[in-house]
């Protein structure tokens, strides 16, 4: 229709990626249920009506810590790999985070297990029990799901699946490890030097 | 049928004529329901000085707000009436896309009015929570059960239940605390209410100006019987308080007329729940009953303390209050009998 | 408007007519059941939302049948809890929440030109959780084994405060029941709202900047946004609750250290900013009916907006408005006084901008305007009672008892569910093809009016009397008895009224009068498509250069966006 004096194709229309709109998203919904799991956690700290107390059995996971959060250096390296369209350098990066993911919950098992057979703390032992398998395992969760979908990207890159083509996507999936070596820093904050 | 009309008694009338006067009450408007009867505990009735800076803020507030209605709601009213399409035009009218003056203006404004009404409540909201206890002050520790109130008077050695007797014009400081869920303490013409809550005691206070009755009842859900946990607050002058005390203060009532009720009391379970002073029952899940005559209800209010009813409490109390946490003792009708006559002895 | 020759894709060269058109029962029902399609789904949504309204309004019918007069045995004590608390859950979860986001599905890529949301698998994947949460819900009525294993619903009210929730005071199912459905149904809430979200910012057709987007779209942004951060802290506290009544956990168990007021806290985060969650989406309706009726663009468009995203950032710092008689110190309650007051601003100038989008235009008092105009009347009595209640030292008073009832009811009832009608009135005829009739639909609204008055204007004022809430049965001798009967009769003028609108539904499906694209002569794109939009909507992408598209194509003499 003549009234309308504008040429559609003055001005490029670009809008942001969905993918990467929905990650975000989703990730501002993830920090409010692990605020509120923080909150409870901290509000209780030294609440406990009986043993064991953080101080008692706690030990710093420091090696694990190192181990996630470098996984989020290497995944980076992986996502430069991909831009670049080096498959192969992509594939042994991403396999390397991976591992390190994995290591970490091979970790938090181990710590688990002394927590609960050594020292007698399981999650109706008391408060600090209730709140710290609580937090921690929210995180260990949201670890294991993203070991999960990196673990589809490793064999779908494995068999060759995956292309440049796929750098948004797995990028998207990235921000994902990102928020959880994130989070890990906070929940390590909370549970290993404030309230210990 | 509780619609009929029911004429016994002077004060049945009165009552009568109250409700009808509520059919119309809410176009009325609330100042007229003041002061018409104690059974109603309305806001608009205070009789404490809480109770009292609450009601004058309530009025302010509602008189500006009442304002605001007015202007907008009839502004609104105004357009509507005004602006009504006709039913032959098809035209359309001026497209207008906004105006900063007017937008700024109608901000302006409601901050100007938001700042009044929270100064306003903040200088009542410490005068009330933040006032300094008296020094002749009366201490009373409130327990709430599920579905009864427990009344202590640390100072007095007093323990009673669900109808809790303070003093008139001097201070009373309660003590909330919970044995189990969430209660909350609600006389209306007394004071605004305050929550009991396990794991976290709280206070309040009243200073009651007239003597009389005053009821309310819980007011935070807190379980099946959560509508039959009823409070009564009897405001005594000075003497009638100092009687009252003095009689609590006695050991149970040993009569041995019905020495075999209390025979039955002691040895069925009833001991494992309830306290009599003077003998061996020093149960605490129930109410205790060392003076259980000196109380006009039964159950927190469930019922009134007629020999009938207490007869029919202890053979079922649940058929009276479903739900109820006292069990039925499945005891005899002679035994029930036996033991309503030795509980009739407790004043 | 038979004549319109829009070029906005879809009106001229999409006259598809369906080829399904008597295929069997089982092949049409299998098309709904696997349906990616965001009209499809937004009205099963709605659907959904319109069929737990009954079931809400007739649990409402029986607790004011209980409460008509006093020492009433209709419903037993443990009944009677459990009508509330389902009647209480149903309305906000399966009712506001499902409507709401039933009519984001069908209206938000219609408004933005888009031809489906940014994840259709995800928008029917968060659509089958809800449904399931529901259906979980409403299961503990069979499976839920109360005390004498018989089934029992859930029965702790809708906010249900600890400890009652403990299995010590709430043995049996029916509290998992009710912590599980909101559980699942909160994972769905949060698909939509990021599928909502993504599709409002990735999806906009060319021309469509964020400040020409419909008021509508804008408030849905501003809910999934809000939603994001408030539905996931309810998920959070029922995981922990969850977690205390069946790993036996302490979080909330005051016999072990923990602290039943941590409880309230995390469910007011949650439940405060839920009621602006379902409110502002009212707004929207609002913001699109009335100007369409008033003949006049709306309001002050930036403000509009600007209050929006204003009330949802303030909504997150006032929940505890809702525990002033919990013991909070002083200063604690005098900043949630502070708080709370402030949200009265952003959503005045809401306010005043319809009242000021109505004067001076032309009104047509069709149904959806008259839904919409009581709509604003009632919310302002609503807003002021709710600035009452935050008034600490009132709120004292006030809590718990059927003040607080008449307050959400006015926002909840005559704000939302009064938009809601307005919306399906305004709508209707777009999902459909086929008009509402106007005759029941004056009869339905004024019907709702009257009943809707009696039931809540009453309701104020026996809390003013002293009346508390989630009380089964009262005393005689309170002077409660007639204003509850008065109450309970509103509420039965409801019921009918709502029984006419039902009616209206099916029947005007089946002999409604044709709709046509563009029935109210309005703007927005999603009334250049046909009516029903086909599968794909817009047959070619639609471009737009204002607020009002199709204003700018019908009065080519005086274009929108000449002036923004
Ligand atoms: C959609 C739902 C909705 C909405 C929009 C609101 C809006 C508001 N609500 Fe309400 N509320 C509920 C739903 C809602 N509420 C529910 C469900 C409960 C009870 C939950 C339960 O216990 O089960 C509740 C309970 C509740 C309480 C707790 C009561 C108690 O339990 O003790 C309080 C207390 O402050 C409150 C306040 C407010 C305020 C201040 C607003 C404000 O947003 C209102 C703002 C609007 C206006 C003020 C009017 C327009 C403004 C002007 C004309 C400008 C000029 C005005 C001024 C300057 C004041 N609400
Ligand atoms: C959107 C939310 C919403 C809506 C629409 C309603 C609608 C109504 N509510 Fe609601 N109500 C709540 C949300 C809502 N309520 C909440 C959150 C609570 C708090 C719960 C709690 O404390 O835990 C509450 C509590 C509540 C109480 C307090 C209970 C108590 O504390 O003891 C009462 C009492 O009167 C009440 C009454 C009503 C009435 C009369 C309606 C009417 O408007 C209803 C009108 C509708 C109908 C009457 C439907 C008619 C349908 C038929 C007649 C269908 C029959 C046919 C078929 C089935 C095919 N409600
Ligand atoms: C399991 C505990 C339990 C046992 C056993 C028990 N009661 Fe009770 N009783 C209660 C509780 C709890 C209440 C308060 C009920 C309420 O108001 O909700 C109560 C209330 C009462 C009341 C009313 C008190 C008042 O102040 O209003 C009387 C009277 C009473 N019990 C008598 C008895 C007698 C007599 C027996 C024995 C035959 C008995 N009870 C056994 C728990 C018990
Ligand atoms: Cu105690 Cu309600
Ligand atoms: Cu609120």
């Amino acid at each position: 229709m003549s009234a309308i004096p504008f040429s559609s194709a003055a001005e490029p229309w670009i809008l942001p990626s969905r993918g990467r709109v929905a990650m975000l998203s989703l990730i501002i919904g993830e920090s409010a249920i692990f605020t509120i799991f923080v909150v409870a956690y901290l509000y209780y700290i030294g609440k406990s009506l009986s043993g064991p107390t953080p101080q008692q059995v706690l030990e710093i996971p420091l090696f694990n810590t190192v181990c996630l959060l470098s996984s989020s250096i290497t995944i980076w390296l992986a996502e430069r790999q991909i831009e670049r369209g080096n498959m192969r350098r992509f594939t042994a990066w991403w396999a390397l985070t991976m591992a390190l993911g994995c290591i970490f919950i091979a970790g938090t098992a181990v710590e688990w297990h002394k927590l609960i057979y050594l020292d007698g703390l399981t999650i109706h032992t008391n408060l600090f029990g209730t709140t710290f398998y609580s937090l921690v395992g929210l995180h260990a969760t949201h670890v294991v799901v993203g070991l999960c979908m990196l673990g589809l990207v490793l064999i779908f890159s494995l068999t060759g699946h995956v292309t440049e083509a796929n750098s948004e996507r797995i990028q998207v999936l990235a921000l994902y490890w990102h928020f959880v070596d994130g989070v890990w820093v906070v929940v390590f904050t909370v549970v290993y030097i404030l309230g210990r | 049928m509780r619609l009929t009309i029911r004429c016994h008694g002077a004060r049945k009338i009165r009552q009568t004529l109250l409700s009808v006067i509520s059919l119309a009450a809410p176009f009325i408007g609330p100042a007229l329901w003041a002061d018409t009867s104690n059974r109603i505990p309305s806001l608009f009735a205070p009789e404490s000085t809480p109770a009292h800076s609450i009601f004058g803020l309530s009025m302010f507030v509602l008189t500006i707000t009442g304002g605001i209605f007015l202007v907008v709601g009839g502004l609104l009213a105004f357009a509507i009436v005004r602006f009504r399409g006709r039913d032959n035009d098809s035209s359309e009218p001026p497209q207008i896309y906004g105006s900063t003056q007017v937008e700024l203006a109608w901000t302006v404004i409601p901050i100007l009015i938001v700042v009044v009404l929270f100064l306003t409540t903040a200088r009542i909201i410490f005068a009330i929570q933040d006032a300094p206890k008296p020094k002749d002050s009366l201490d009373v520790t409130v327990v709430g059960h599920q579905f009864w109130w427990e009344f202590r008077y640390p100072k007095l050695g007093i323990v009673t239940a669900n109808e809790l007797h303070v003093p008139v014009g001097r201070a009373t400081w309660l003590h909330l605390l919970s044995a189990d869920v969430d209660h909350s303490f609600w006389v209306p013409q007394l004071a605004g209410k305050t929550d009991l809550i396990p794991n976290h005691p709280n206070d309040t206070w009243i200073q009651p100006d007239r003597p009389g009755l005053y009821v309310g009842q819980c007011a935070q859900f807190c379980g099946v019987e959560h509508a039959k946990m009823l409070l009564r607050v009897y405001v005594d002058t000075p003497e009638q308080f100092a009687a009252w005390v003095k009689n609590q203060q006695q050991p149970g009532v040993q009569d041995p007329s019905v020495a075999e009720g209390r025979h039955i009391f002691e040895t069925e379970a009833c001991t494992n729940c309830h306290t009599i002073t003077g003998t061996g029952a020093r149960g605490t899940f129930g109410p205790d009953l060392t003076h259980l005559m000196s109380r006009d209800t039964l159950a927190a209010g469930a019922t009134l303390n007629t020999r009938q009813n207490l007869y029919a409490w202890i053979e079922s109390p649940d058929h009276m209050k479903p739900g109820v946490l006292m069990p039925a003792m499945q005891l005899s009708d002679a035994q029930i009998d036996q033991l309503v006559a030795y509980l009739n002895t407790l004043h | 408007m038979a004549d319109q020759t829009l070029p906005i894709g879809g009106s001229i060269d999409v006259t598809l007519a369906r080829p399904e058109a008597r295929t069997a029962l089982l092949e049409w029902l299998h098309g709904w059941v696997v349906t990616v399609d965001h009209k499809r789904l937004g009205i099963l949504y709605i659907v959904y939302g319109i069929v737990f309204l009954l079931v809400g309004g007739v649990e409402a019918l029986a607790i004011r049948l209980q409460l008509a007069w006093p020492d009433n045995h209709f419903l037993s004590p443990e009944l009677y809890n459990e009508m509330f608390t389902m009647h209480g859950t149903t309305m906000v979860f399966l009712v506001g929440m499902t409507i709401v986001f039933g009519f984001a599905n069908y209206l938000v890529p219609l408004m933005i030109g888009a031809r489906d949301m940014a994840f259709p698998r995800l928008n029917a994947f968060s659509f089958w959780m809800t449904a399931f949460g529901g259906l979980l819900l409403y299961y503990s009525f069979i499976g839920g084994f109360g005390l004498y294993g018989m089934g029992a619903a859930p029965d702790v009210g809708w906010w249900a405060y600890a400890p009652l929730t403990a299995k010590a005071f709430s043995p049996g199912h029916a509290t998992d029941y009710w912590a599980l459905s909101l559980i699942v149904m909160g994972f769905g809430t949060l698909g939509t709202a990021i599928n909502v979200i993504a599709t409002t910012l990735s999806m906009r057709c060319k021309g469509m900047t964020l400040m020409r987007m419909p008021l509508f779209v804008w408030l849905m942004l501003v809910v999934s946004a809000l939603t994001l951060v408030t539905i996931t802290p309810l998920t959070a506290a029922q995981i922990m609750l969850t977690i205390d009544r069946y790993l036996g956990g302490h979080f909330f168990d005051t016999q072990a250290g923990g602290s039943a007021v941590v409880w309230m806290h995390f469910f007011w985060i949650f439940g405060h900013p839920e009621v602006y969650v379902l409110v502002l989406p009212a707004f929207g309706i609002a913001s699109e009916v009335i100007p369409v009726f008033s003949r006049k663009a709306i309001f002050g468009y930036p403000a509009m907006v600007a209050a929006s995203v204003g009330i949802a950032f303030v909504s997150l710092g006032v929940w505890a408005h809702h525990m002033f008689t919990v013991g909070m110190t002083s200063v604690g309650n005098t900043f949630f006084v502070l708080s709370t007051m402030l949200v009265g601003i952003p959503t005045g100038i809401k306010i005043f901008n319809w009242v000021a989008t109505v004067w001076g235009g032309k009104i047509r008092f069709k149904t959806p305007m008259l839904f919409a105009l009581a709509f604003v009347f009632q919310f302002l009595i609503a807003g002021l009672t709710g600035i009452m209640l935050s008034v600490a030292p009132w709120d004292w008073q006030l809590h718990n008892s059927y003040f607080v009832i008449a307050h959400f009811h006015y926002v909840l009832v005559g704000a939302i569910v009064f938009n809601i009608f307005a919306g399906i009135y305004y709508w209707y005829p777009k999902a459909t093809g086929r008009m509402l009739s106007e005759t029941l639909g004056k009869w339905h609204f004024w019907l709702f009016l009257i009943g809707f008055h009696i039931t809540f204007d009453t309701m104020h004022y026996v809390g003013f009397l002293g009346m508390p809430r989630s009380i089964y049965t009262y005393e005689p001798d309170r002077g409660w008895n007639h204003l509850n009967l008065i109450i309970s009769l509103g509420g039965l003028i409801q019921g009918i009224a709502v029984l006419i609108f039902a009616w209206n539904l099916i029947h005007s499906y089946l002999r409604g009068k044709r709709a046509g694209n563009d029935p109210w002569d309005a703007w927005t794109l999603e009334w250049s498509a046909p009516s029903p939009p086909p599968a794909y909507n817009f047959a070619t992408d639609p471009e737009v250069h204002s607020r009002r598209p199709l204003w700018d194509l019908k009065h080519p003499e005086d274009p929108d966006w000449k002036y923004e």
